[in-house]
């Protein structure tokens, strides 16, 4: 049987496509509507919820939680103060990336991380090696229930549960209370929007998210499939484990495996100058970043309009522009005198509505990781391979200011 | 198939003997590449261990083995099997029910897996994501050499010692990682590796049957570790490790193995028990039957176990004394038996009534390290397990052709049994040991008694009477390192020839060994074959 996550009883009734899927072992929505483009136009235009519970959730708590997960995480957690978040990803020794998640500090004793796959144990082994004790990890997923709540009027419709949102800014955590349950608030999201994450105990699942709705009914609050979470996390330039890379530790050969910088979080490492602190992988992502070994990077492929529409055009199609959100793999090639002249490959595919382009997320050589190349994508135009012109892409192709805003009201369109 | 001699003539290029699944699957190479091959066997039917009987109108049995994981893919696509009936249908499940109620339900689906072992703890779960995920590399890395010849360690020729050296380089080149589990399994017990990788118990009995499964080990011996990784180098369509179950069972399978082997023009003769292999000077010359018929051929492969092809079909005496006496040492030791049932109805297990596809695979009575060990220390001493373990699969589950509607047949693989009773004799407990594996089930399933409605108990004595499997043991040989690749069946002679010229060996004597693999059949016949050219 699969597993329901705390919200379930409830969402089972609003999930109008009969269609569910499985997530870690749970049923989840992939739509609740039958257009995905209005969950969509949700995160973008008014208010998303998604149920995010499958998320595996650790607890790092004890006078040893923050030694652990400075040795165990690539960023330093010892860097951000109480009451913040840090998007972050662990490695092996050998500096592959075994997962990458969410910490969030609540106190120097005590941190929350959410994970895609199963980690209690591994973390656990590295407390052991650390002469740390195992309890200091706790799996803790079935105590909570996690809802992401995501897009402009995010912030209107919490402050009408709470003012715990009002002050808390970009990657800030709190707790506080809705419907007269504890939760744990973190402004953090999967979509590239304003948005928050509510960390809600088991038993007051049912009454948080009916709050929720509640608040949100005059705002267009929608609950969101994971389609349409995935179409979003795209033009933010967010990684999907499983389908723009996998996890070193059930990799059968390097091929598989991949570097943060190779994943294109270069950015994580930057901090590493500034500090000795030794955690896993230290020795070999310093020895990558030396010799520049690195075999590729991740990057976004903004494809070019014209050549879109021109390609379907000839075929005498029109270009799919509706809905398109694909997980399959399309080879990119240099645009060189050689034809079909192989470069690397696309992970994630999406046609942004509201960029009126196609965008993808690549694994390209590092000569040609510069802003602005122009590579060749290899789509299929009825049935056929056809290239078009895409031009590199660093970053998050969607990026509102109210993501960050810190001033009140800039959170409002 | 026919019983009578073939009259026209009593000459082939190639007579094999036993029409086991090895001798169908050589025979079938040897006829595809244009021999005028006979395949002589015993019995009125063929398959040896691998067939399917009809006790009791409508049930159909697997009298001995009963799923397939380690057939060699490449003998489905050079014996057309498919086109001569091949289907092996899944065996999803395993159910492994524990004492007071507990158990564990796993299916194909390694998330829902993943929850349902973290019930009992979720170390356990993940611990068991990262070994089977090791595990499987390391088949899939030891692979190609399941399916060669191996080298030969007493011989100078110049490709064994490039094979030795590969063999070397290979073991070096493995991953370390992947390297250091297969010297895991060939040192350690069972039981030590389940022991360091999981806090469970039941979770350690699930991965632990594999470690004893037709061998005479505990699962805290030494030897458990290989016989473990020896069931995982199997598949079902790819997904390493997992088992499947032919349609019609195993002698369905063994069926399509003989009307592929005659599609390629290989006569096939039963009732027909060859009482030796004649030979001259050194050379085979044919085989004489039991009713003293001669039968000519300048290659004769002996399909059974070592004991049958080196000390009754010929002359010991006319073999090298070094060998001889390295065959005295190997180890058949039969310590399995099966009991099967026709059931009116399926067994229940308390709290799962309405779990349909509870039995659609394998269940799995053997509840903790202990619960085997302790079935083992009894048999050491002589005698039957009074709880055994037992590896169950209700086959009409997922076959209905194998009962009548809406009741079942049940095979029972029981564990341990040993061919040598300290007490008594076989002919006289048969029952009591059905008595005992009913009981035990009843244990599990309340109620179970109530519905069989027939039961058939096969003890080592019968399977060594039956397929000739000496001492009943249903790999034609333990599974130890001692027994296996470069000894299988002994150091020098593990490449399928003997040492008459033109004598050969390819039953699960030989490499890679036991099971429904095929494997000793298709590379025994690339030696044939190889020879062939090489002379001509
Ligand atoms: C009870 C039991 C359960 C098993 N379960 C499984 C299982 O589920 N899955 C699995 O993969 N493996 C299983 N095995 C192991 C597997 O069945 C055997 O390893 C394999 O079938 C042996 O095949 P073979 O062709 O090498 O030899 P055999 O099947 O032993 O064939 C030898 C043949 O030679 C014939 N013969 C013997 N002497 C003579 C003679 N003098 N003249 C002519 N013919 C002769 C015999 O009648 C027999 O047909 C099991 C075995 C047993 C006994």
């Amino acid at each position: 049987m699969p597993q329901s996550t705390p919200f379930q009883p409830r969402l089972s009734g609003l999930n109008q496509t009969g269609v569910w899927k499985l997530w870690a072992g749970y049923t989840v929505a992939p739509a609740y509507q039958h257009s995905i483009s209005t969950e969509y136009y949700a995160i973008r235009n008014s208010a998303a919820l998604l149920d995010t519970s499958p998320l595996f959730k650790l607890r790092f708590a004890g006078p040893s939680a923050e030694t652990l997960l400075r040795h165990a995480m690539v960023r330093d957690v010892g860097a951000i103060a109480d009451g913040r978040a840090q998007y972050t990803c662990w490695c092996d020794r050998r500096g592959y990336v075994l997962q990458d998640g969410v910490v969030l500090r609540l106190s120097s004793e005590d941190f929350l991380l959410t994970a895609a796959e199963p980690t209690l144990k591994y973390f656990r082994d590295l407390a052991s090696d650390l002469g740390i004790a195992r309890e200091t990890v706790q799996d803790v997923s079935l105590d909570y229930g996690i809802l992401a709540l995501q897009g402009p009027l995010a912030h209107r419709i919490l402050a009408r549960l709470t003012d715990a949102a009002d002050g808390l800014r970009y990657f800030g955590v709190t707790r506080c209370a809705i419907a007269s349950h504890g939760v744990i608030l973190s402004r953090t999201g999967y979509t590239g929007d304003l948005g928050y994450e509510l960390w809600v105990p088991r038993e007051g699942a049912l009454p948080v998210l009916d709050a929720l709705l509640e608040a949100g009914r005059g705002d267009n609050l929608t609950m969101m499939g994971t389609t349409a979470l995935k179409m979003a996390r795209v033009e933010a330039g967010l990684l999907l484990m499983d389908v723009d890379f996998r996890s070193s530790r059930h990799a059968w050969v390097d091929e598989q495996r991949e570097t943060p910088a190779e994943l294109g979080w270069a950015w994580m490492l930057r901090a590493m100058e500034r500090s000795d602190r030794d955690f896993v992988g230290r020795g070999a992502i310093e020895q990558e970043l030396a010799t520049g070994s690195s075999r590729w990077t991740t990057t976004g492929l903004a494809v070019d309009v014209h050549d879109y529409e021109r390609v379907h055009d000839e075929a005498g199609i029109l270009a799919p522009r509706h809905e398109v959100y694909e997980e399959t793999t399309m080879s990119v090639y240099r645009r060189s005198e050689t034809p079909w002249d192989y470069a690397g490959y696309a992970t994630s595919f999406h046609y942004s509505s509201l960029l009126r382009r196609p965008l993808a997320l690549a694994k390209i050589p590092m000569d040609l990781a510069v802003e602005g190349t122009e590579v060749d994508l290899e789509l299929t135009v009825i049935r056929r391979p056809q290239n078009v012109l895409a031009r590199v892409h660093g970053g998050s192709f969607f990026n509102p200011e109210r993501k960050i805003a810190v001033a009140e009201g800039v959170q409002n369109p | 198939m026919s019983t009578e001699p073939q009259s026209a003539s009593l000459r082939y290029d190639a007579v094999v003997i036993g029409a086991g699944h090895n001798g169908l699957v050589h025979a079938g190479y040897l006829a595809r590449a244009g021999m005028r091959t006979l395949l002589l066997e015993q019995r009125h039917l063929v398959g040896g261990a691998a067939i399917t009987e009809e006790l009791l109108p409508g049930f159909r049995f697997t009298t001995f083995s009963y799923a397939i994981s380690l057939l060699r893919p490449e003998i489905v696509d050079d014996l057309d099997l498919v086109e001569h009936g091949l289907m092996v249908l899944p065996l999803a499940n395993t159910f492994q029910p524990g004492l007071n109620g507990e158990y564990l339900a796993l299916g194909p689906d390694a998330d829902a897996n993943y929850h349902e072992i973290a019930r009992f703890s979720a170390e356990d779960a993940e611990a068991a994501r990262d070994l089977d995920h090791l595990i499987a590399r390391l088949c899939v890395a030891l692979k190609p050499w399941m399916d060669r010849i191996p080298p030969n360690v007493r011989s100078n020729d110049p490709a064994d010692l490039e094979a030795l050296a590969e063999l070397r380089a290979f073991m070096e080149g493995l991953d370390p990682e992947v390297r250091a589990l297969g010297e895991r399994f060939a040192s350690s017990s069972a039981a030590e590796i389940l022991d360091e990788t999981f806090e469970h118990d039941l979770v350690k009995s699930l991965y632990a049957s594999s470690g004893i499964i037709g061998s005479m080990v505990s699962p805290r011996d030494r030897e458990s570790g290989l016989v473990w990784l020896f069931h995982k180098m199997g598949e079902y369509d790819g997904s390493p490790g997992s088992w499947g179950f032919h349609k019609g069972g195993n002698g369905g399978f063994t069926q399509v193995l003989a009307r592929a082997c005659e599609a390629f023009g290989g006569e096939i003769r039963t009732e027909a028990r060859v009482r030796r292999v004649l030979h001259e000077g050194g050379t085979v010359r044919g085989v004489e039957l039991e009713d003293g018929q001669r039968i000519e051929a300048p290659v004769v492969v002996s399909a059974l176990d070592p004991r049958q092809t080196f000390t009754r079909l010929v002359d010991p005496a006319d073999m090298p004394a070094d060998l001889i006496e390295h065959l005295e040492g190997y180890k058949y030791q039969g310590s399995a038996s099966k009991v099967n049932f026709a059931l009116s109805d399926l067994p229940t297990f308390p709290g799962l009534e309405d779990k349909p596809d509870l039995f659609r695979g394998f269940t799995n009575l053997g509840p903790s390290i202990d619960y085997l060990h302790q079935a083992f220390t009894e048999a050491k001493e002589g005698r039957f397990s009074r709880r055994p373990f037992i590896d169950c699969c209700i086959q009409s589950t997922v076959d209905p052709g194998m009962s009548p509607p809406g009741k079942h047949v049940m095979s029972c693989f029981v564990m341990y049994t040993p061919y040598q009773l300290a007490e008594g004799t076989w002919d006289d407990q048969r029952d009591a040991l059905g008595d005992t594996v009913q009981e035990t089930l009843e244990e599990f399933f309340p109620g179970f008694s109530e519905l069989v409605l027939h039961r058939e108990v096969v003890t080592p004595l019968d399977i060594e009477r039956a397929v000739g499997l000496s001492e009943g043991n249903i790999f034609a040989g333990e599974l130890f390192d001692s027994q296996l690749f470069l000894n299988r069946p002994a150091p020098g002679w593990n490449q399928y020839r003997t040492p008459l010229s033109g004598y050969y060996q390819c039953g699960s004597g030989t490499h890679p060994g036991g099971c429904v693999s095929g494997g000793p059949g298709m590379l025994a016949a690339r030696q044939v074959l190889r020879d062939a050219q090489a002379g001509a």
